[in-house]
Parts: structure tokens; sequence; C-alpha cells
């Protein structure tokens, strides 16, 4: 990928006190409001163990809901395809617009297009995809990566995002940094896009298996506007997305908004089925993605990740994705999420390797995480996984190899005891002294303990 | 009572003082401690980094280690969670993992005390280690002994529940982000104005007090028990 692994990467990072400053303020934020919507539901942990077991259920027979739901699309006037991987999905929606004549898609906010690079497939085919989220509008006109799930442009403030706007859009010469002036100036420029669009694409937040229904939920209302105005629209969802049954919404629609822009309830939810001549978009295709999920799902713990449902509040209460943001990691999936999930779903490299130690195991992410992802616990589980640097495995075999000889340990305590005495130590306890003291041990314990008894 | 104490390989290496301090405040209770020689390290750092078949010979050298105690009090959190939540399954089938409790934990839940009888006039931060907050979920347990210590006065640490950015070889591993962690930590501790920042584990505090020694700042750090144990 040519990409740096994750302690590079953050050190770029962690240099920037533009971006320090604005993950702080907006992680912040973002935190108190979600502390606050869900301290007001006295069930919230019957809520949570209730998301989880609906998620424990899909994915426990995920090969006959995945069918129950193509069934049920097809019913309903859709047309199913299934990816394997990025290439397949990319080249299945590539060949449905080219099909359906347009140069041009307006998108809605989707991981799962971004995952699989779509609009990179898209503008090689010659076709423009067009982002209507307004943060994604962000990013796309500053030919910039995406650095949080949810506030995809975090990393930049309303002085940067008008200059870009400025240079990006026509007859916005006045435009002010004031939000709304921003927001109105995005507005306009949207509009013309959507009523020319004849292709839509989108993601889906969860598909329900037992009749076919597909669920986006926003807060923009971009999305309703691809949803219903062009002539086909053409949704790319993980195959972990599938929910049993239309109650299981009851669960879900209660815990995302909740969890992700600590909303009691989003502005827009959508919901269809299939396609309906006459009323919105006359054809409807459902691409169903695997990209490494199917190798997630084999995994007894790492499976736990595909219960995610993208809320993002893990990656808002993490405190290292506070400090270096979401670009350190390497991924679409930024954060502890992002860190249990792309090793799984990409396989080995050394960027993937890199990403389950990106945390410091605090579990801030698992308190918070409305489907209960034992984070920590798949980072530890995946950690014996990836490839580990041969002279760390020496390192770590010849601590183990004191500490299960009392003869041995004693004398790595005087050596311990006598390496505090130098001002910096060697080899990788450099990373240690060059920022932090170390403590000066007096009398040791077992000396002290002698003496006494 | 008969109590073990184990007082983990980092503790064993470079805070004497830890140990000396659950020794004194048991005693003083009346309670009667047995440090068991052999004792080395539960593993945690080879489990969290990894290394999860160098770890289970540690495991299994604690429980032989520690056998036959009815209680095993540890002044760690970190490593106390390490033996509740992993050692079970890391031990030979059939063997009895110790029952392990955290210091403040073993005062407040096993010995039903909050006072100690300490003295330690001075002001006091409280940092909550992540792993005595949500591992072992120690709750108001140590600030409840700290406040019955006379005349120490306890003040609210800003953002306290955020993690140092200790974890384990996370500290080097990813040192500057760990780093950028702790020096948020330290600026916090440093704008409450307290002479002394306590915690329950001595990894965290060697890491923030790391920073605030370098920085020459006049904040100290100890462990809980080392206040807990003064005054007599
Ligand atoms: S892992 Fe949990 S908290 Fe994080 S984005 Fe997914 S659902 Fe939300």
């Amino acid at each position: 990928m040519g990409m740096p692994a994750f302690p590079e990467a953050a050190r770029e990072a962690l240099a920037d006190p533009q971006l320090r400053a604005n993950l702080r303020a907006a992680t912040g934020t973002i935190r108190a409001k979600r502390a606050r919507v869900v301290a007001e539901r006295g069930d919230w942990e019957a809520l949570r163990e209730a998301g989880r077991a609906i998620k424990d259920e899909v994915l426990g027979s995920l090969d006959t809901y995945l069918l129950q739901l193509e069934e049920q699309v097809t019913a309903a006037g859709g047309v199913v395809h299934w990816a394997r991987d990025a290439a397949e999905a990319n080249r299945i929606v590539v060949e449905l617009v080219r099909a359906a004549g347009a140069d041009e898609v307006v998108k809605v906010k989707s991981m799962a297009t971004q995952e699989i690079e779509l609009n990179e497939a898209l503008a090689d085919a010659g076709i423009a995809a067009v982002e209507t989220d307004l943060a994604e509008l962000i990013v796309q006109l500053g030919h910039d990566r995406p650095s949080h799930i949810l506030v995809p442009a975090i990393h930049r403030n309303r002085a940067q995002i008008r200059e870009l706007f400025r240079r990006e859009m026509a007859g916005t010469d006045d435009l002010t940094d004031d939000p709304v002036a921003l927001a109105a100036a995005a507005r306009a420029h949207l509009r013309r896009k959507f009523l020319s669009a004849r292709v839509a694409v989108s993601g889906a937040n969860f598909a329900v298996a037992e009749n076919g229904a597909l669920v986006v939920v926003e807060s923009e209302g971009n999305g309703r506007m691809c949803l219903t105005l062009p002539e086909v629209l053409i949704s790319v969802v993980g195959i972990e997305k599938v929910v049993p049954t239309s109650r299981d919404l009851e669960v879900m629609l209660q815990l995302l908004p909740r969890s992700s822009t600590g909303e009691r309830m989003n502005p827009y939810t959508s919901i269809w089925r299939g396609a309906t001549p006459g009323d919105g978009p006359g054809e409807f295709h459902l691409v169903l993605l695997d990209n490494g999920r199917t190798r997630a799902l084999a995994d007894d713990i790492g499976r736990d990740a595909l219960r995610c449902i993208r809320c993002s509040a893990c990656l808002n209460v993490c405190p290292v994705y506070e400090r270096t943001g979401g670009h350190a990691y390497g991924s679409v999936y930024p954060g502890p999420i992002g860190a249990i999930l792309t090793p799984q779903l990409r396989g080995p490299d050394p960027v993937a390797d890199s990403l389950p130690y990106a945390s410091s195991l605090c579990g801030a992410c698992y308190e918070v995480c409305p489907v209960k992802i034992d984070i920590p616990r798949a980072l530890v589980h995946l950690r014996a996984e990836v490839h580990h640097r041969p002279a760390e495995r020496l390192a770590m075999r010849a601590a183990a190899w004191i500490f299960t000889s009392p003869r041995r340990f004693a004398l790595a305590r005087r050596l311990t005891r006598l390496g505090t005495r130098l001002a910096g130590l060697p080899g990788p306890w450099r990373r240690w002294t060059t920022t932090r003291d170390l403590p000066q041990p007096h009398e040791s314990f077992r000396d002290w303990w002698e003496r006494r008894n | 009572m008969r109590v073990g104490l184990f007082l983990t390989c980092l503790n064993d290496m470079l805070f004497a003082g830890v140990g000396k301090a659950v020794v004194r405040v048991l005693e003083r209770l009346g309670h009667e401690v047995v440090f068991p020689l052999a004792q080395t390290c539960c593993g945690q750092a080879h489990l969290n980094t990894g290394y999860r078949s160098e770890c289970a010979p540690l495991a299994r050298k604690f429980a032989t280690d520690f056998a036959g105690l009815d209680h095993v009090v540890s002044p760690s959190a970190s490593c106390v969670a390490m033996v509740r939540e992993h050692h079970p399954a890391l031990v030979a089938p059939g063997v009895r993992v110790p029952p392990v409790h955290e210091f403040t934990e073993f005062l407040v839940d096993v010995l039903g005390v909050t006072d100690v009888g300490a003295v330690f006039p001075h002001r006091v931060t409280y940092h909550p280690t992540c792993h005595g907050l949500r591992a072992l979920n120690l709750g108001d347990r140590p600030t409840a002994l700290l406040r019955a210590v006379r005349g120490l006065s306890l003040v609210d640490l800003p953002e306290a529940t955020q993690c140092c950015g200790f974890g384990g070889t996370f500290a080097l591993k990813n040192a500057d982000t760990s780093v950028a962690m702790g020096t948020d930590k330290a600026r916090h501790v440093l704008a409450t104005d307290a002479e002394v920042l306590a915690a329950v584990d001595n990894s965290c505090l060697m890491h923030i007090g790391g920073l605030l020694s370098r920085w020459r700042a006049a904040t100290r750090v100890l462990h809980v028990a080392e206040i807990l144990a003064s005054g007599d």
C-alpha cells in the first residue's frame, strides 16, 4: 500500500497542532452529547445486550439470512449481485452505471464504497462520483481522505472549509466562514447535482432478511434525495449488515443515533423495498459485498467485529484516536474498530499488522459500544495472530525464560536496579528515556523483607 | 487472617516502597503477611503483546507459587485483572487459580475497612487507572480509603477517566502517542496543584511520574498503599 505503519503515521499526526485541536474539540463535543442521551435511557444495558444478540444471531446463520434477503429483494423487484471482493464489486457497479448510460453518479455516504475505493474505480471508467454528504463533499473537494467514520472532515475547521469552497465552487467569492453560509453554498451546489443525476449509489445501515427492506440512516436529507430522485439506485452493502426482521430495527434504530451523533433520533431514516414503478427509482440493484468478511467470520473472537454498526462511538472515546486522528490508521475504518476490522478484512501487511497494537487497551471503546464488541479482547487476540519481528520475539522469549526461574529473576532485578542509574537506556528502552525519567529505587523489597523476618 | 502478597515483577524490580506499604497496612490491621519468595510475574505483558504461548508457563508458575493461600493481595489493578480474567484459560485443567484481590478492593470488600488509621497532611489527586476502573470496577473504593486519611485533602483530577497512555508495551511500541497521552494527563495533574498524584498501578505512575520528573515538576507520585501506610 506504500503507507507507513501506525507508529510512524501517528508521529506525523501528533506533530500537527491544528489537527489535534480540531480532534479534541470535536470528539469532546460528541462524547458529551452521547453520554447525555445514553444516560436518559434506564434500559441502555438491556438495549445493548439486545443489539449484541441480534447481530450474533445473524452471524451464526449468515448464509440462511443472506439467501432469504436475496429472495425477498428479488421478489420486490430488485436485482441482487454477489461480490467476492472489491474488484468484483467495482466491476458490477461500473457495468450497471454504463448500462444506464450515465457518466455521473450521486452518492450518499457509505463506508462500504469507500472500503472498495469505488470512486476511484468509477473515475477510471470515466464516471464522476459526486459525494453529497456535506463532510464527504469537503473531503472530496479537498482531494483528501476521510478521517472519521461519522465526521469525515473532523480534521478541517471552518476557515479551512471556506477556502476549499471558494476554490472549488462557482459563485462563492464572498463566502464567509459562518456555518450557515457554508451549508447554503454546499446546498446550492448539491441541488444542481441531484436534479441532473440519473444514477445514485448508496450503502445501507441495515438490510432486513424477512422482507428485503433496506435502511439508510442520515442527517442531512441528501440520502433521501439520492434514494428517490434518480432512475437507477445501486446499493453496495456488506454481508454483515443483514438483520432477521423489521422488529430488530426497533433495537438498532435506538442504539445507532444515540451512539453516533448523540441524538435520540436521527433526522432522516429511509426504508425501501426493491423497485416500485412510478415511485422512486425504477431499477434497484443490491450488491452484497464479502471482501474479507467471511475470513473474519471464521475467527471465533475476531468475528465480533462484524457486529459493528459503524456508529463511531468507539472512535470518539478513544484516547489514541483523539490524538492521532483517522489517517494514521491507513484504512477507511479508523479508531478502535478499524484496529480490529482492517487486519481481518485486508489480511496481513505491515500496516495491518501494526494496527492491533495501536491501543493502550484502556477499554473505553468496549464501554460505549452499542453492540458490546469487546474490542480490547479482540485486539489482544489479533496481536497473537499478526507477524512478530524476530528481535521482539527473542526479547519476549528471553523475558519469559527469566520469569520462569526465581534465580534468573533475582539477577534481572539487580541489573534493572543498575540500569535505572543510567541517564539513557539502550535499544528499544531508549524510547522510554528520551522523554521520561526512570524511578530511582532504594533498598529492595526483598532485602527489607529478609532484614525484618 | 493469613494473606499472601503478590508484589508483581515491576514493583519487585523498581518499587520496593509499595510492597513495604502493603505489609505495614495489613499488619497494622492485625493480619499476617506471607511473601512467597519464588514469585516472579503474572505474564500480563506477554499476553497483551501477543505472546500467549510464552505467557502460559508464567500463569502455571503463579498458580504453584501461591497455591494453598486463601487470599492473595496485590498492589496492581492490571496484574489482578490479568490473573482473574486470563489465568483460568492458561493453567492446566483442574488447577486452581489463586484468589487474587487488588489491595484497595481487599481492604474495603474483604476486610470491610475504609479508615486504616493513616495520617497524610497533603493535597492529593487520584488517577483511576484503566484496569482499576474498567476491568475491576473499583469504583470509589480507593477514594473512600483516601478520604478517610487524616489531614489529606483530595482534589478532583480533570478528565480523570481518560487513559494515561502507559498501556504496557504500548509505551514503547507507540512511544509518541503514549507520551502525547501522558503529557495531557500530567498537565491535568499539574492543574490541580496537588502535591501528590496517587493511583493503584505503579506502571501508570511510572509513566506519568517519569514525565513530571523530566519536567522538574514538584508533584510526586505515590501508590495509594504508600499513603495508607503513612503516619505510623
Ligand atoms: S465497534 Fe461498536 S462503538 Fe465502534 S463503531 Fe462499531 S458499533 Fe460503534
